[in-house]
């Protein structure tokens, strides 16, 4: 009996899937088309056309992320492996590919079903978008080809492409890959900037309007309604977002192989997978604040109503939420990183710095998460003599949460530095001067950014926005990059006293790992709300009003409920994705086995 | 004394210090009380930040729990075993009897300080333009004309000490005579979190449309803040506004000037 092997049930299941989201983009013009003439609505049953189009766009979206995400750096990966000769990179590389085949296929899915949702939905609303954007949705067309066949020969090419001069082809494939990837992001992006910020910037920043005031007529060019106020800051903060995003799941992934892993190269083997997925992920989450806040900034510039609402007003406390996640998200990839030097002898010694560590940052994070408004009762308030607190009242301004930020980032910088360094002792005469003078320069970057955080609550807010605050971004910035350049200088002949013992690692931390990708992915969920609820009751904020039942922006309860659920149904999809992946492994093994088997039979 | 203590009786006594700073030390010693959703936020922290130090290292994870296992298994730690169970049910009883049990003020609440404006500047129904492009037209006067400028700041003193003074304090701190009547409580200007970050054109709004005028996202409504426009002139609000900033040195916010 021939049982069809997992690849060939992948390729199977990839290839249903293509099928009917290109069935989908076929038709969904003509649906379109027949809808123009009458309803503006159809109510989704049940859960509301609200609720559908959420959830099937939250969806659609987590999986595009990874699937943009984890191609990005697996291609690094790759030429990191071609480069070092190190067997190890390309098999890592290749089984990231391969969970990005497991995930491609969905992703299609979903983005079919959100077409259809949509389309049945809001026809009017599809309508007026395909009116404008008709053309780039047939190059989104031709790009998702791109995308698939280049997937396709990345990921089967693999093992077939491994001599000298195709492994570049491979190379160059994964980069294609890339390339069609983010071009894909880039044109949806203009969608769904455009339904938020419908104007382009003009000359001293005010926004010039691509519609007629009267008719709300557009008057503009495809590219002024693609290249609109939000369209390259939310480009921006997407990509950096797939790559946290990506290497957070990876690393959820590896750590779930982690724990059911029954022998120790396994266990070893996905140690370390963990760990570089957690490293991509701190790579990408070390500049994803800067890319929130040049958006944050650019929507003020837009519509500064829209701005307060998002930040002081109708969705403040959901980024009291987003803090304590982000919290969340440092203190558990210090965690992981501390335990890590558990597995490296000669790390101990880094221990002892642990406590002051852990200090620091658990106070930042206490700074970052405090409300500017406090929730209390009227009791409390008069108890307090007013609505701020003397001393609690400052941490809610942004100049404290900035600086409170930038500390932690450094911290964390400084986690991963001691970790690096464990196990290894330099050799160069200047060992010590170098010591102190990272000591002194990390040192005077947080006097520094301490100073100019109490400066900030002094001056006019526009020099803060505009000068203190970038300058303390970039203080940062430059201290971690001349740290790790002097860093790598010292350690480049630096005496290993001992390797790394791969799988050596408590189970907490790969619980760890796994917290991670929950707080990414419900962090994604809360913004997705955030930016899509910022426009209000408007399809194109201040030309297409919702007129249907819909139209309302739901309770931060409500959201938080339906992001829920999302992440529920995300999750088991991600869970069943990775379960058949462990599937096709056993089979291989089995087969692996038996060959070596009828082989020593043979003999 | 180290060797005495089991790690896990020192988490705990770090704890109950951290709490006990935060409840009676910064509550009572240095400053005024915090409210109680601050404090549970700050002693998660804690907790959090104890579990993250002990759990690291399966040494050190182990000692943190051998007092919690021995206490569980050990024959001779029957007392202690008998002790805490009555004590941990007791301890939750009095958690929920607090939660549950009627009282008399009203629950804490969600409330936006801030709301966002709406997209037209009114004054009356007189519109003056969009909140996000008018500026105060005495403004220009600071640089143009600073005699005429300081009339203005005079003007606006007048005002204020005529009709605002009452609630928002003679020294702009939310703390006049009639200030502890009201919740929610007068804005204090000299806040660095109120003046400097929004638009002049916001603080008109506020000022000429009060409680009344608060957007649906303001709930629960409640602001004692009264509806200016009814009283003063346009004018005699624009210049409060100056004077507002002048008394406080705090520039409010504009947007685009520093980027040249
Ligand atoms: C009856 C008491 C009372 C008087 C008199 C009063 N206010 Fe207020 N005001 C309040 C209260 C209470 C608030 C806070 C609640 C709110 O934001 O509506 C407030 C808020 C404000 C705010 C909004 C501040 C912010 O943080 O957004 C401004 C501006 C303001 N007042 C200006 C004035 C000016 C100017 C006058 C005099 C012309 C004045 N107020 C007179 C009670 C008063």
């Amino acid at each position: 009996m021939r049982c069809i092997s997992a690849d060939s049930k992948n390729r199977l299941y990839f290839y249903l899937g293509l099928l009917v989201i290109y069935a989908v983009l076929a038709i969904a013009p003509a649906f379109a088309q027949q809808d123009a003439t009458d309803v503006d609505y159809r109510p989704f049953p049940k859960i509301g056309s609200r609720s559908a189009a959420w959830i099937a766009a939250q969806l659609h979206l987590l999986f595009g992320s990874f699937i943009l995400g984890v191609p990005m750096f697996a291609v690094v990966i790759e030429f990191v492996g071609m480069r070092t000769k190190d067997k190890r990179y390309d098999k890592m590389a290749q089984e990231f590919i391969k969970l990005c085949m497991g995930a491609f296929s969905t992703t299609a899915l979903l983005g079919g079903v959100l077409v259809f949702v949509l389309i049945w939905c809001y026809p009017q609303v599809m309508n007026r978008l395909t009116g404008i954007f008709g053309p780039t949705m047939i190059f989104y067309v031709i790009l998702f080809f791109g995308e698939t066949f280049t997937l396709y020969l990345y990921s089967y090419g693999w093992d077939r492409m491994q001599g000298a001069v195709s492994k570049m082809w491979h190379l160059f494939l994964g980069v294609l890959l890339n390339v069609f990837g983010t071009a894909i992001m880039f044109v949806s992006n203009a969608w769904l900037t455009y339904q938020t910020s419908p104007a382009i910037m003009g000359p001293d920043h005010k926004p010039i309007a691509l519609h007629d005031e009267e008719t709300g007529e557009f008057i503009g060019t495809l590219w002024q309604a693609v290249n609109n106020y939000t369209w390259m800051p939310v480009n921006i903060h997407r990509l950096i977002g797939n790559i946290a995003f990506g290497g957070a799941i990876v690393g959820a992934y590896s750590a779930f192989r982690f724990l059911v892993a029954k022998t120790k190269e396994d266990r070893a083997h996905y140690d370390w997978m963990g760990y570089t997925g957690n490293f991509i992920a701190l790579c990408g989450l070390i500049p994803l604040p800067f890319a929130g806040y040049w958006l944050g900034r650019e929507i003020y510039m837009f519509n500064n109503t829209m701005g307060i609402n998002m930040m002081g007003s109708l969705f403040s406390w959901l980024f009291i939420i987003q803090a304590v996640m982000i919290g969340v998200l440092f203190i558990g990839a210090n965690y992981y990183l501390w335990s890590g030097m558990t597995r490296i002898k000669g790390g101990e010694i880094y221990a002892r710095y642990r406590p002051y560590m852990i200090a620091i940052i658990v106070l930042c994070v206490a700074i970052w998460m405090t409300p500017r408004t406090l929730i209390m009762s009227p009791k409390e308030m008069a108890a307090m003599g007013g609505t701020n607190h003397p001393l609690v009242g400052f941490f809610g301004l942004m100049t404290a949460k900035n600086t409170a930020v930038n500390i932690i980032i450094l911290a964390t910088f400084l986690s991963f530095l001691f970790y690096r360094r464990s196990g290894k002792a330099p050799t160069v005469g200047w060992r010590k001067i170098g010591n102190i003078s990272i000591a002194a320069v990390l040192g005077l970057a947080v006097a520094a950014i301490i100073a100019i955080g109490l400066a900030g609550f002094k001056v006019e807010s526009d020099f803060r926005v505009n000068v203190l605050t970038p300058v303390q971004v970039l203080i940062a910035l430059a201290v971690m990059i001349a740290v790790t350049v002097t860093d790598l200088v010292m350690y480049r002949k630096a005496m290993r006293s001992n390797d790394i013992n791969w799988g050596q690692m408590t189970d907490r931390s790969q619980y760890v790992l796994i917290l991670l990708a929950i707080t990414f992915t419900s962090l994604m969920g809360l913004m997705g709300y955030a930016r899509s609820g910022l426009r209000e009751n408007w399809h194109i904020f201040g030309v297409m009003p919702d007129t249907s039942p819909d139209a309302f922006t739901p309770l931060l309860g409500d959201a938080v409920n339906v992001i829920a659920v999302i992440m529920v149904i995300f999750f088991a999809l991600v869970g069943f994705i990775f379960w058949i992946g462990l599937w096709g492994d056993k089979k291989k093994a089995e087969r692996a086995t038996v060959t070596a088997e009828v082989g020593v039979g043979d003999d | 004394m180290n060797k005495r203590l089991s790690l896990f009786t020192r988490c705990l006594i770090l704890f109950l210090l951290v709490w006990l700073f935060l409840r009676f030390f910064i509550g009572g010693v240095w400053s005024v009380p915090l409210p109680a959703s601050v404090i549970a936020m700050y002693v998660v922290l804690i907790l959090l930040a104890i579990l993250v130090h002990v759990s690291v290292e399966d040494d050190r994870f182990r000692e943190f729990l051998r007092p919690i296992k021995e206490t569980l298994i050990d024959d001779d730690k029957k007392i202690r075993r008998i002790a805490l169970g009555t004590l941990i049910p007791l301890v939750l009883l009095g958690f929920t009897f607090s939660k549950v049990s009627t009282k008399a003020d009203p629950p804490a609440a969600l409330r936006t300080a801030h709301p966002a404006p709406p997209a037209e500047l009114k004054y009356g129904d007189k519109v003056i333009g969009l909140t996000q492009e008018v500026e105060n037209p005495f403004r220009h006067l600071e640089k143009d004309d600073k005699e005429a400028f300081k009339a203005h700041a005079e003007n606006g003193r007048r005002v204020y000490y005529q009709n605002c003074f009452y609630c928002h304090g003679d020294d702009l701190d939310g703390e006049g005579h009639f200030a502890h009547g009201l919740n929610p409580l007068p804005a204090n200007f000299q806040d660095p979190g109120i003046i400097p970050n929004f638009q002049e054109s916001f603080f008109f709004w506020r000022i000429s449309k009060g409680g009344p005028g608060l957007p649906p996202a303001a709930t629960p409504w409640d602001s004692a803040m009264p509806v200016w426009e009814d009283h003063l002139t346009e004018e005699e609000i624009w210049d409060v506004i100056i004077f507002l900033s002048e008394y406080t040195g705090y520039k409010p916010r504009t947007f685009g000037e520093a980027d040249h």
